[in-house]
């Protein structure tokens, strides 16, 4: 066990954990951010997607012992009212159906906003097609990431 | 106009204040733009709402609680139940709060996600909760204002005197409405007058899911818990030897258990258990048969050639039929097993607590699950209580208990409440696929190409019956067969979204094509000839609506320009599926002379649709889910465990391989059939179709790029 101090959401947080425990686990068991989600526990699906210093990441194979001083993001900061241009844009698309991936997309697609604000469909497609949605949602996925580039 | 129901005293059982109960997870959010005022918060408007019935109560705030009984897995029911309350009641859809109920087979019927069958079931049910509501609220308006109640009307949550133009809010009335006995009959509102039904309303959990709060059953945390993670065995085998030395020196694992042919590793938090569970040696020995692919791929000759078939549909002769055919089509089809593979994976929390258990999860079955405990632990079936999480997708697989009971095992051994997660691998590996089937089709033609015999003959391992025997195209054709063989296995199958049909309707809509080119008749044409014949002399039973059928034949050769343009190369598919119609056209293009798949028509009859937005979505996202299992999945087996475990080898469709979807429903105004599944069947047979248009070559088996065929050309996937 060791002890690590993490900056989440801009917080700072005092963890006792092993040093192999991913980010995810991390997040879920011990500090209760449940919004990250567990799906396939090996960086193939992007349900458990934080940024990293702004950038995309997946928390399920990221060891805690490796995050160090880097700022981490989840959904439940990336905006204080649920207001993030990409969240507005989800909740004007309605994308979701059982929801269980939704986060992750959220947070790939604001960490890819944030580097290219005004992606072609191709570039949201290359990025987006790294997160699996069970139900379908791809559609208005797309749309959603596109709308909220415009609306920015 | 209005139609008078008789009401139904069950549906109406008074609730002692507020004891509905539940997860209070529903949250108000219609928009980022315009947020809705919320001066109360839910604990207040549920501690001063009046009740009226099951499905309702209203506070003198004028918030309305809605209560949806069944489980949500991305079919989209907790908006579109409330919706149906809320149309006849009235109500301001912004003063709408909707909770998910607990299990309660006093207050609610048929409490469960599966069989598309939600909608239509319940339809007229919600409507009469909110149409008797209003209706005392009427009562209570026209005592107040000492008027009749034919010179009151409602709208938004108001009752109006139209005379003087009087307005007195719901809130206002609820506390004399509420005391006031329910009406035996009650009008319910003419389809063409609806104001909620049929406009696009938001899914009513958007923040929360976009937020990221605990909605699902794997968020659920519980004081006091333990968490727990199970190695179960390979499909039939039995433990030989367990040594799970390493496996308790991870820290963190407090307890290794073994309990009913599993191991259970349990501890505090999740991490240690997916590290304990790899150091754990647990050895097998065969329990029975342990079978692999190659042993299904044998038994599938062997039995569609000589195993003994149940007849499920005998009309005319057939052995006559093919004797004196002027020509005969033969095909077989065979699709492998596949797994559920919801994004979240199985998981249970259970707290048994002497006789009495709560259990809190995601199931498609909260019945199901409840009397599956009771029965395993011996009690009473009254002293489980079940709350019903959102489910994180479910697709079939939530609708078995088992991930309930073993949760409910484990806490009685360990005198602890528990929640028993599933890795990926152990949701992979765990059970209950779509079984593996093999059909054999054969056509009898006359000289005029008409279609005079047809036999069909399935062979599933543990698929029950492979057939829809009184399902298209039985009723058209006079001398018809059609049997089912089924091989009973270890390895443990379920209903997997549109049960059976995701396959039989490929694989029967590519033979009709088949049939019709090998006697030079259009596609659609020889569909529309067959169905004529049912129309006009049915021979034998038929479960389905000609004519319904017929019209997204029709109306979808139309959207699609079907035949026009002799660049398109467009593949056909229709399929009766559950109680809906769904038509469907695919569409390829040739691109430097290679084939592109550019878009997908789809044509529904699924009734009256109650919310746009959800229901284009379910038709998208179900024709997505059936060409990425029909494109790209497979599953097969070694050994009695599947070969593939996770993400990784077990792939599943992405963004970029998804196709324009372009969606049209038939307005008909029939009551609601149901649309969870129907729009996924028709999928796989339209680009199959499609694909021999453009290339000559015929898939006859799935997943379509594991096939020999597929390889000699290569089909790229393009957005328009």
């Amino acid at each position: 066990m060791a002890n690590y101090s993490l900056k989440i959401n801009g917080e700072t947080f005092n963890v006792d954990v092993e040093e192999d425990t991913p980010l995810l686990w991390v997040l879920r068991d011990h500090l209760g951010l449940v919004g990250t989600k567990y799906s396939c526990g090996i960086a193939q699906c992007g349900a458990c997607t934080v940024h990293l210093n702004g950038e995309a990441t997946f928390s399920c194979t990221l060891p805690v012992s490796s995050v160090g001083s880097d700022e981490v993001t989840t959904i439940e900061g990336l905006s204080k009212e649920g207001d993030h241009p990409v969240q507005k844009a989800w909740n004007e698309v309605d994308v979701a159906q059982c929801g269980y991936c939704q986060a992750g997309q959220i947070m790939n697609a604001a960490a890819l906003l944030k580097k290219n604000p005004s992606p072609s469909m191709q570039e949201i497609e290359d990025t987006m097609n790294k997160n699996l949605c069970r139900c379908g949602t791809y559609h208005k996925i797309r749309e959603a990431v596109a709308l909220a580039a415009k609306n920015k | 106009m209005a139609d008078l129901i008789k009401t139904n005293r069950r549906d109406f059982l008074k609730i002692a204040g507020t004891a509905a109960g539940g997860l209070f997870i529903g949250f108000y959010w219609s928009g980022c733009d315009s947020p809705k005022m919320q001066v109360l918060s839910d604990d207040e408007v549920l501690a001063q709402a009046h009740n009226f019935n099951a499905f309702l109560s209203i506070s003198p705030s004028g918030d309305v609680v809605i209560y949806s009984p069944n489980p949500e897995l991305g079919q989209n029911i907790k908006t579109s139940f409330p919706m149906v309350v809320a149309e006849e009641l009235d109500a301001d859809w912004e003063k709408v709060r909707v909770f998910q109920a607990n299990l309660d087979n006093d207050k609610f019927d048929r409490q469960l996600t599966g069989g598309s069958g939600a909608m239509p079931h319940s339809w007229e049910r919600l409507r009469k909760a909110g149409a008797t509501a209003r209706h005392l609220l009427l009562v209570a308006a026209a005592s107040q204002l000492e008027v009749d109640m034919d010179e009151l009307a409602t709208e938004k949550g108001e009752v109006i005197h139209k005379k003087s133009g009087k307005k007195i809010a719901y809130g206002d009335l609820v506390a004399d409405a509420s005391q006031l006995e329910a009406p035996e009959d009650v009008s319910l509102k003419h389809h063409k007058d609806f104001k909620i039904i049929g406009t696009p309303v938001k899914n009513v959990d958007n923040k929360a899911m976009f937020t990221g709060k605990p909605l699902f059953g794997l968020d659920f945390y519980r004081e006091g818990m333990v968490n727990a993670m199970i190695q179960r065995p390979p499909f039939g085998m039995k433990i030989k030897s367990v040594d799970d030395s390493e496996a308790k020196k991870v820290p963190g694992v407090t307890d290794v258990v073994t309990f009913n042919n599993n191991v259970a590793i349990v501890g505090n938090t999740t991490w240690p258990l997916l590290k304990a569970k790899k150091l754990l040696k647990v050895t097998y020995e065969p329990d029975g048969t342990v079978e692999s692919t190659e042993d299904h791929d044998r038994l599938f000759v062997e039995l569609m050639d000589k195993g003994k078939a149940q007849v499920m549909r005998k009309d005319g002769n057939v052995d006559q039929a093919f004797s004196k055919a002027a020509k005969v089509v033969s095909a077989e089809y065979q699709c492998p097993f596949l797994s559920h593979s919801p994004m979240e994976p199985q998981n249970f929390f259970a707290h048994v607590k002497g006789d009495k258990v709560e259990l809190v999860g995601p199931t498609q079955t909260p019945d199901r699950a409840r009397m599956e405990t009771a029965q395993l632990l011996d009690i009473p079936t009254e002293n489980v209580s079940v709350e019903i999480t959102r489910l994180g997708g479910g697709f079939g697989r939530r609708l078995r208990a088992d991930f309930v009971v073993e949760a409910a095992e484990l806490s009685k051994i360990l005198n602890k409440p528990v929640k028993v997660t599933w890795s990926r691998e152990d949701d992979m590996t765990g059970g209950a696929y779509r079984p593996a089937v093999r059909y054999k089709f054969q056509a009898a033609l006359d000289e005029e190409g008409n279609m005079i015999g047809y036999k069909l003959r399935g062979v599933g391992i543990n698929a029950g019956n492979t057939t829809r025997e009184n399902n298209f195209p039985s009723g058209s054709v006079d001398n018809l067969l059609i049997e089912s063989v089924n091989h009973s296995s270890p390895i443990t199958t379920n209903a997997w979204r549109a049960p059976i049909t995701n396959f039989l309707a490929y694989a029967e809509q590519s033979f009709i094509d088949e049939v019709a080119l090998a006697v030079d008749k259009d596609p659609v044409k020889f569909r529309l000839e067959l169905l004529d014949r049912a129309k006009n002399n049915p021979v034998g039973e038929i479960h389905y609506d000609v004519d319904r059928m017929k019209t997204v034949v029709e109306t979808a050769a139309e959207k699609s320009n079907w035949g026009k343009d002799a660049n398109v190369m467009q593949g056909f598919s229709v399929y009766f599926s559950h109680r809906s119609y769904v038509a469907q056209v695919a569409n390829i293009e040739m691109e430097n002379n290679q084939p592109v798949l550019k878009k997908i028509t789809a044509v529904t009859d699924c009734g009256i649709v109650v919310n746009p937005t959800g229901a284009n979505q379910q038709v998208r996202g179900g024709i997505v889910d059936g060409m990425g299992h029909a494109m790209f999945t497979n599953m097969t087996f070694k050994d009695g465990l599947p070969t593939q475990k996770n993400f990784d080898t077990y792939r599943l469709i992405r963004m970029k391989e998804v196709p324009e979807v372009d969606v049209h429903f038939i307005d008909n105004g029939i009551d609601p059939t149901g649309l969870g599944e129907p729009a996924l069947p028709p999928t796989g047979g339209a680009i199959a179709n499609a694909i021999y248009k453009a290339t000559g070559k015929r898939l006859r088996s799935q997943p379509f790029i594991e096939q020999k065929e597929f390889s000699e050309f290569n089909l790229e996937i393009k957005r328009v």
